[in-house]
């Protein structure tokens, strides 16, 4: 199937079976190996992108259906020399041992700094209107769908304080 | 490889090193906080895991699992797949890994996928043009299969027991101790199977150029792997060149090498193209390694003063047959505490499950979370504050065999770690709204040792610093650690030093896993640069305690001279060796620590939350104290799985693993970890090697179950002694409303 892909703002012309999922998509025919797959069943987070502004599990959704979308994968945040603010305050306070979920948390956090700044409310808000703080159990809650088996939680949520701080 | 040359430093531990050589040295970079020069790789999605930097035209392969726990395969439907758009091959055969390689294995597991011996068993690979043929050929694969008689319930009451004599203690009368105890605790705790659940799946690729076989892989343990794939496929291990350089992830799963690896070279031997195959989530489930499940009878017997006089500690496990791993769950039990009389044992039954193997910290995870949780209703029973009741029952010496201890930092990590937690403050039994709220401690302890490694380090006319080992990174933070080793011993600053691992034509290893891996391959790197420093001193013509080497410049006898200077033209190469000797048997050698956490029991639904946690250890010299800390946390958060919600569930009517992804086999999310506290006690370990550094990458979950689950006693008061305290566990046990 032919499917016109944004990544990164660079347009790609896919050819591939209707069965490969946007995370194949990314590793296997594109050469974009920085989305992890973890579980391939939306159960762990490795391979959040963002398509349209939105984070999402790229295992769960076919390529074919993003025909004209905007997708942000790990490589388009920053690379080596030139890290975004997530991405150094990762480095920074260790938000990752083996690194494998890594892409899949920098993604996925952000999306979701942008969610709070929008005003979405989470489980864990005070209220499901007007500003709310990031604290960490926001952080916690907001980031509970990316799973960590090195369980670098503690530092995830420091590094994206961190970062979102700076930002602020 | 490892030529041997006048530069070379070779080193056996047989006696221990009181130097302190690091504390002497000048750079300053080495056990601080310095980041992972991994780091920048990581964060971008630049690192290359087993799956990626795929070779150009590479096959894609999908496993086929066995669907009875017992019996034969008599055939396959090979035709109606291969007749599948773009399928290549459907595989199957003698050389077929049954299961994964124990850790230092070092030969080919059981082989063959004719038999079958439990549900998950990879029997067949189907390869073709893309994962999305592969997978469809390999659902529509029809097995034909005899089922034979499985045995798939470890807790049968007819089931044959086994029990290895060196696994089995005793000392003095135990049945008297506890008839004559002033308090005593006499109960069955059990622990459900674990999975390692790295978030990389296990996959590998693999290539052939004539009889050279290259595989990217996700492995702990090249030394040994390249002999596990050689010996599996008959070849000679010359013609195995492996390449692990990032791995995603591995405690104790990864280890030996697992059945995808094995496929992939034997597809891509037969199709003459590269080939991938990377284990779906629940095949990683099922055909890895699991930690046994465990049932341990612990009897403690005290005196008034709560002074153990006795321990009993008899564990069952399971394993497959043909496999003599037996999870170690007694291995702390005899050098922890006091107590003169005593009855350890280890006994072995066989299932028709996936294969017993390591999961983080074999042995003290699982056996010393029981013993905490046995120590906690002792000092309930007593009377006694449970962190007094474990100072009084420090021993002296190893009460099993009389030996000394290396260093022992318990009680140094008991009162460091109640005075960062606040414990004589702490909540108990107190409320918080709906929580009941409470506190609760264990002690940590880990065995150390270190295995024979090997690392070559190269100081380049140009000042910079080359660093080699086919030891891997698993998130361990070995690019970091060694980096910080050799700039620190030769004065170099880290961006000025390459560290090349996880390649297996690199000087071998220990590999990661048992804790061992910082101490070996770190202490290799120390005795290259080591020697490099004798070298520099000589053409210095001083002596090599008297160098001082900083951001590239030689200091000796007020002489300063940049290190490209002294070095002329060639490079200087050395290649360290350490090998375990005298210091192993001589003392008994361990880490030690302290857990501490607060939780809160929600008094109507009986959801538990862990509130605070906190850890303090001892391991030697700590390396970087960032890394050291992630490797802590990340025991810890085991730790809080193991407690809560951790369990592989087996149908014992037909072996079947019931929960083998993420969405039913449920690992610690970020809402569930709060921001845990760390400490590291300061100790230096003569006995454990040129550094005087311990493991550290276990001693995190030994025993950190345990603090939550008393402080959910503390709470509530319900006694959870079947992990994990889920909520069926902890409802009936609540106070009424
Ligand atoms: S790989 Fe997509 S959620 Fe796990
Ligand atoms: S860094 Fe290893 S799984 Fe998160």
């Amino acid at each position: 199937m032919q499917t016109r892909l944004t990544i990164n703002g660079t347009p790609h012309d896919l050819d591939a079976d209707a069965r490969t999922s946007l995370l194949d998509a990314l590793r296997n025919h594109l050469d974009l190996t920085g989305t992890k797959k973890g579980c391939d069943h939306g159960q762990c987070g490795a391979c959040t992108v963002i398509v349209n502004g939105r984070r999402i599990n790229a295992c769960l959704t076919l390529a074919c259906m993003h025909d004209g979308d905007e997708i942000t994968t790990i490589e388009g945040l920053g690379q080596p020399g030139n890290l975004s603010p997530l991405q150094a305050a990762f480095v920074k306070h260790d938000g990752f041992q083996c690194g494998y979920c890594t892409p899949g948390q920098i993604c996925s956090a952000t999306a979701m700094l942008q969610e709070v700044k929008d005003g979405w409310p989470s489980h864990v808000s005070g209220n499901l209107t007007g500003a709310m703080d990031l604290t960490d159990a926001e952080i916690g809650e907001r980031m509970s769908g990316n799973l960590c088996r090195c369980a670098a939680y503690p530092n995830i949520v420091d590094a994206i304080r961190d970062a979102a701080e700076v930002k602020a | 490889m490892n030529t041997h040359t006048k530069m070379d430093a070779h080193h056996v531990m047989d006696a221990p090193d009181h130097r302190n050589r690091l504390d002497d040295m000048a750079q300053g970079i080495l056990g601080t906080t310095m980041d992972r020069p991994d780091g920048p790789l990581k964060v971008t999605g630049t690192a290359t895991y087993a799956h990626e930097d795929h070779p150009a035209g590479m096959l894609h392969g999908v496993l086929v699992r066995a669907t009875v726990p017992r019996g034969t395969l008599d055939g396959t439907h090979d035709a109606a797949v291969l007749a599948l758009p773009g399928v290549r091959r459907v595989l199957h055969g003698d050389r077929f890994l049954r299961n994964p390689a124990q850790g230092t294995a070092n030969e080919a597991p059981v082989q063959g996928s004719r038999e079958i011996f439990y549900v998950g068993q990879p029997v067949a690979l189907v390869v073709a043009e893309t994962f999305e043929q592969a997978r469809h050929g390999a659902q529509r694969l029809v097995l034909q299969m005899t089922p034979g008689d499985a045995v798939t319930d470890p807790t049968a009451d007819d089931i044959a027991v086994e029990r290895d004599p060196d696994e089995q203690s005793s000392m003095g009368d135990l049945d008297k101790a506890m008839k004559d105890a002033a308090f005593s605790v006499d109960q069955t705790y059990t622990t459900p199977g674990h999975t390692s659940a790295a978030m990389e799946p296990h996959a590998a690729v693999a290539w052939w150029d004539g009889d050279k076989l290259t595989i990217r892989a996700s492995a702990q343990m090249l030394k040994y792997n390249k002999n596990e794939i050689a010996d599996s496929l008959g070849i000679d291990v010359r013609d195995v060149h492996m390449l692990a350089p990032y791995v995603g992830g591995g405690f104790g799963g990864k280890l030996g090498i697992s059945p995808e690896a094995v496929a992939a070279a034997l597809a891509a031997r037969d199709l003459g193209a590269p080939v991938s195959v990377a284990m779906t989530r629940r095949q990683v489930s099922e055909a890895t390694m699991r930690r046994s499940e465990t049932v341990q009878q612990i009897r403690l017997a005290a005196d008034a003063d709560g002074v153990l006089t006795g321990i009993g500690h008899v564990a069952r496990v399971s394993q497959l047959e043909d496999e003599d791993y037996a999870e170690p769950v007694t291995q702390a039990t005899p050098f922890l505490y006091r107590g003169k009389n005593r009855e350890i044992g280890l006994e072995l039954v066989r299932v028709n499950a996936t294969c017993a193997g390591s999961v983080r910290a074999p042995g003290e995870a699982v056996g010393l979370t029981a013993l905490e949780i046995a120590m906690d209703e002792l000092a309930v029973a007593a009377g006694i504050d449970p962190v007094e009741l474990r100072r009084r029952n420090i021993p002296e010496v190893d009460p099993s065999d009389d030996k000394p201890f290396s260093s022992h930092t318990l009680e140094a990590a008991l009162d460091d770690g109640a005075k960062a937690f606040g414990w004589d403050g702490r909540k108990t039994k107190t409320t918080d709204g709906d929580w009941l709220v409470g506190s609760g401690m264990s002690s940590a302890v880990r065995v150390n040792m270190i295995g024979e490694s090997h690392a070559r380090v190269t100081l380049n006319p140009d000042g910079t610093l080359l660093i080699e080992t086919d030891m891997t990174d698993v998130g361990t933070g070995t690019y970091a650690i060694l980096t910080q080793i050799a700039g620190e011993m030769l004065g170099v600053t880290p961006d000025r030093i390459t560290t090349v691992l996880g390649d297996s034509d690199l000087p071998e290893s220990a590999g990661s896993g048992g804790s061992w891996g910082a101490s070996s391959a770190g202490s290799s790197v120390f005795l290259a640069c080591e020697r490099i420093r004798q070298e520099i001193a000589k053409t210095l013509d001083c002596d090599e305690g008297d160098l001082t080497l900083k951001d590239g410049i030689a200091t000796a006898a007020n002489r300063q001279v940049p290190l490209a200077q002294v070095l002329g033209d060639a490079p200087l190469t050395s290649t360290g060796v350490i090998e375990p000797g005298k210091t192993s048997e001589a003392v008994r050698q361990a880490t030690f620590g302290a857990f501490f956490a607060e939780v809160g029991v929600h008094r109507v639904t009986g959801e538990v939350r862990v509130r605070r946690m906190h850890g303090s250890f001892a391991a030697g010299r700590i390396l970087n104290a960032k890394t050291a800390r992630s490797q802590c946390l990340g025991g810890m958060t085991f730790g809080i799985g193991m407690a809560l919600t951790e369990a592989m569930i087996f149908d014992p009517r037909d072996g079947r693993l019931v929960n083998g992804d993420f969405g039913e086999y449920h690992i610690p999310v970020n809402a569930d970890v709060p921001q845990l506290t760390v400490n590291f006690v300061h100790e230096r370990d003569p006995w454990a090697n040129p550094m005087q550094a311990k493991g550290i990458g276990e001693l995190g979950i030994c025993g950190a179950g345990a603090c939550v689950l008393n402080a959910i006693h503390d709470a509530c008061g319900v006694r959870v002694r079947d992990l994990p305290a889920t909520l069926d566990r902890i409802l009936d046990g609540l106070p009424e409303v």
